[in-house]
């Protein structure tokens, strides 16, 4: 009995001290990465590009690495959901519970799973063939396979959540599929689709793996698809890279701002998922 | 009345709109074969004029005399990652348990909601965290040990690739245990077990399966991790003496020399091949993982 | 009064089956025009089956089988020439818990409308009218004429259904199927819903399934009895009741089982 009531605490101290490691590091990870690079962070960060001196120490800011980032994953999002939002939808609406739905799921699992290094490697791959160079155009190309997995699962899990009830209700009054689909069915699944997005958006800016091969770098917003663009993720990689201590204070400033925008993307889905739910049916 | 000629722009308009939603669908199930058929034809050349038994197995590492040798890339992964998992297994498991079946609502909503934040956390900044906070302890500790160390090793490299993967192994456990049916707990309760005996007992019995599918999943995602890992782990081609020795892991091989891929023959092969190795396995990974969660849904229905 | 007109609805040789289950037996039956019948029998026995497979809803059931000609009209409407969304809105299911869709309780009815072509931005179309006239129908206008922009999960239970009715209505339907259409409210709301149903059939054909005997009686002009997945009986209802002609019929209506 008493050797029962040990193990019992024991084992309670250990879940418990496993649960404050997991949410110490999140803690410790913003928490040093702000000390660090608050003292760094200004306003021309944000209003000024790198220019050649910057790397050595010298003034500037990111402001390419911001906007680069944000004309990449704006492109990547959109093509990401105009190819997933159909593929969620057949998966659920036309070929529900058939094998090759399976087999479809399957496959799109595998490709969750896949690297954002191989993505990039592939990319890599092709411009190797075609003879392209490093580009936003590939950026996206490589972003947009990315994400794409990540926004097939978000919108696929929260259809399948629909009540049957509700495409019953439809095809009732003489709808058709499409129709169900995009009228009902969507309609329903509004906060989730919102959320997913913002999730795969916040996966796509902070990538570097898939973008370090294909997209370049530039001290200079881009002028066109096929110029090289700054990211941030790499702006604070290559920032880190040099030997300059004023350079280095500036990479922990530029991870504090993508450190914000991802924080920023992850309330606006928390907010957003009740702002859409009006007309949703419970 | 009922007729089709009468919903025939209807009808047409639903049957373009599907074919068009399953080409998409099957391109999109394709594509994972097209970037293995694409990796593999860049490959080739590198595959084809050496035996696979010297690629996987020698430690001869010098491109420019045409030796790849990508046995300690391998084994620099895997030190790395065993590490992790190391680290994040039981502690994943055991928070999950808690989070799941002994915090309060209020406590629940807020750690899930640091662990969701935790998962969006880039891979950059927990690099960049990990070369302040990490590698200056490690060198420490290291040195007191009578190791030499820079602090930059497969150490750093496997406590940050855990930190990476906390979030995932977490969350797809939590929903594992919930899962659990309240009968089956109502049950254990109503034959008078305590909690700690129904969760050990019951709960985590019904769940082990998923769970282990839960961890071999984040296996497979820190196998492929590579910006944070790359930042503090050394970059050093040679295998690991011990976990404060740096180490070259596939992912941080690739991204590191992507660029000299055209001054030196054979190369741009040799980093695909890498590339190759890293989604086969990876893609093994996910198989092997949906293949138990599979067994285990058949079994229980 | 008994006219001989042609029966609305004549189901032949109606077969239905879930995997190896036969849920009903060569069930043949006819609906008469304009008049309610009810489909009464013991809880699993085909009842529901049954009138899903009036409207073709059945089909969208995973693993189920089923062969049968269904003529309304005259016209077999499981022929492939037939198009299946009209033959959905000809006749117009409500489910024994309402299903709302999610949007105002404006846009709930005007949806069938609008998914068989009135446009779906032009409100001025008519449809305003239309959507008072089906309110109105089912006995709703008054509670809801000021709140038809509201999303329609926020009315009760009672006001749901007669929602449901409303929306079906709007399609211009000419047969209305009720599964169990008040078992799921209180006593008040589906006094409601049953005089809706009463006056409707003036100018529908209504078929409705119940488990309750005591519902059949009140408002059922015929009565098919379903048992174990075949009709056991069927006729007007005064004769029904008063003299069943089968024994099982007869158990039945006496309550020896439900």
């Amino acid at each position: 009995m008493k050797n029962r009531k040990l193990e019992e605490q024991i084992f309670n101290a250990l879940m418990l001290a496993s649960t404050l490691i997991v949410v110490g590091s999140l803690l410790a990870v913003i928490g040093v990465v702000i000390v660090k690079g608050a003292p760094a962070l200004s306003l021309s960060m944000i209003t000024q590009t790198s220019n050649g001196g910057f790397y050595l120490g010298g003034a500037g800011g990111i402001l390419n690495a911001i906007i680069g980032s944000l004309y990449l994953i704006s492109a990547s999002i959109s093509l990401a959901f105009v190819i997933g939002l159909p593929v969620a939808l057949y998966l659920n609406e036309y070929a529900a519970r058939s094998k090759s739905a399976d087999v479809v799921r399957l496959c799109l699992d595998v490709l969750y799973g896949v690297p954002s290094i191989v993505y990039g490697a592939f990319a890599f791959t092709l411009m190797l063939i075609l003879g392209a160079r490093a580009s936003l155009l590939w950026g996206i190309i490589t972003i947009t396979l990315l994400i794409i997995p990540i926004m097939i699962r978000g919108i696929d899990e929260i259809i399948r959540t629909v009540p049957s009830k509700l495409r019953e209700a439809s095809y009732s009054l003489g709808a058709s599929k499409l129709q169900t689909a995009f009228n009902v069915i969507i309609r329903q699944i509004l906060p989730g689709i919102v959320a997913t997005v913002l999730l795969a958006l916040g996966r796509g800016i902070g990538d570097a793996a898939s973008v370090l091969l294909t997209a370049g770098y530039s001290d200079s917003i881009p002028t066109s698809l096929n110029s090289p663009v700054a990211t941030l993720p790499l702006a604070i990689f290559f920032q880190l890279s040099t030997p300059y201590p004023e350079a280095q204070e500036r990479a922990y400033a530029s991870a504090i701002i993508l450190l914000g925008i991802i924080v920023m993307l992850s309330l606006s889905a928390r907010f957003c998922t009740s702002r859409f739910s009006k007309f949703v049916i419970r | 009345m009922f007729f089709a000629h009468e919903g025939m722009n209807k009808q047409t308009k639903n049957a373009l709109a599907s074919r068009l939603m399953q080409s998409v669908t099957i391109l999109v199930s394709l594509f994972i074969f097209v970037m293995i058929f694409v990796l593999l034809l860049k490959a080739e050349p590198l595959l084809a004029s050496k035996p696979i038994f010297e690629l996987l197995f020698s430690s001869s590492w010098h491109p420019s005399r045409g030796e790849f040798g990508f046995y300690p890339f391998i084994i620099g992964t895997l030190t790395v990652t065993c590490i992790a998992m190391l680290i994040a297994l039981p502690i994943c498991f055991l928070a999950a348990i808690y989070v799941a079946e002994y915090a309060t609502g209020r406590i629940r909503a807020v750690v899930n909601s640091m662990i969701d934040l935790l998962a969006g956390v880039p891979s950059v900044v927990i690099g960049v965290w990990g070369v302040l906070a990490i590698v200056p302890i490690i060198k420490v500790v290291g040195t007191d040990a009578g190791q030499a160390t820079t602090g930059y090793s497969v150490l750093a490299g496997g406590i940050v690739l855990a930190i990476m993967v906390f979030p995932s192994i977490i969350s797809v456990s939590q929903e594992v245990l919930r899962s659990v049916p309240v009968s089956m707990r109502e049950a254990s309760f109503a034959l008078g077990a305590t909690k700690w005996q129904t969760v050990k007992h019951v709960v985590v019995r019904k769940s082990l399966p998923g769970i282990i599918a839960a961890m071999i999943l984040g296996f497979s995602r820190a196998f492929g991790e590579t910006i944070a890992v790359l930042m503090v782990v050394g970059n050093v081609p040679r295998i690991p003496s011990s976990i404060f020795q740096p180490a070259y892991p596939l992912p941080a091989l690739i991204a590191n020399n992507y660029e000299d891929v055209m001054s030196i023959p054979l190369y741009d092969s040799a980093l695909l091949f890498a590339a190759l190795l890293l989604l086969l396995v990876v893609a093994g990974f996910t198989l092997f993982g949906r293949l138990i969660l599979v067994r285990l849904q058949r079994r229980s229905v | 009064m008994q006219t001989i007109t042609k029966p609305h609805i004549r189901v032949q040789n109606l077969n239905v089956s879930y995997g190896d289950t036969q849920v009903l037996k060569n069930v043949n039956v006819d609906f008469p025009r304009r008049q309610t019948t009810a489909i009464i029998g013991p809880s699993g026995c085909g009842k529901s089956t049954l009138l899903r497979s009036l409207n073709r809803l059945l089909e969208l059931t995973e693993g189920v089988k089923l062969s049968c000609k269904i003529l309304v009209d005259d016209i077999d409407i499981m022929s492939d020439s037939v198009d299946v969304t009209n033959v959905r809105k000809r006749l117009a299911l409500i489910a024994q818990t309402p299903n709302l869709l999610p949007m105002s309780i404006f846009d709930n009815i005007a949806y069938g409308p609008r998914v068989s072509g009135m446009s779906w931005w032009n409100e001025i179309d008519g449809i305003d009218r239309m959507v008072e006239r089906c309110l109105r129908a089912s006995g709703l206008w008054e509670e809801v004429k000021d709140r038809l922009k509201e999303p329609a999960s926020r009315l009760s239970i009672g006001q749901q259904q007669r929602l449901c009715l409303a929306r079906a209505l709007a399609v211009d339907p000419e047969v209305i199927l009720c599964d169990e259409p008040t078992s799921a409210l209180d006593p008040i709301s589906a006094q409601h819903v049953e005089k809706q149903l009463q006056a409707l059939s003036m100018d529908y054909t209504v078929v409705f399934v119940t488990h309750t005997l005591r519902q059949a009686r009140r408002i059922a002009d015929n009565v098919i009895f379903l048992y174990m997945g075949e009709v056991v009986e069927e006729g007007p209802a005064e004769s029904f009741f008063s003299q069943p002609k089968s024994a099982v019929t007869k158990a039945y209506l006496e309550g020896a089982f439900s």
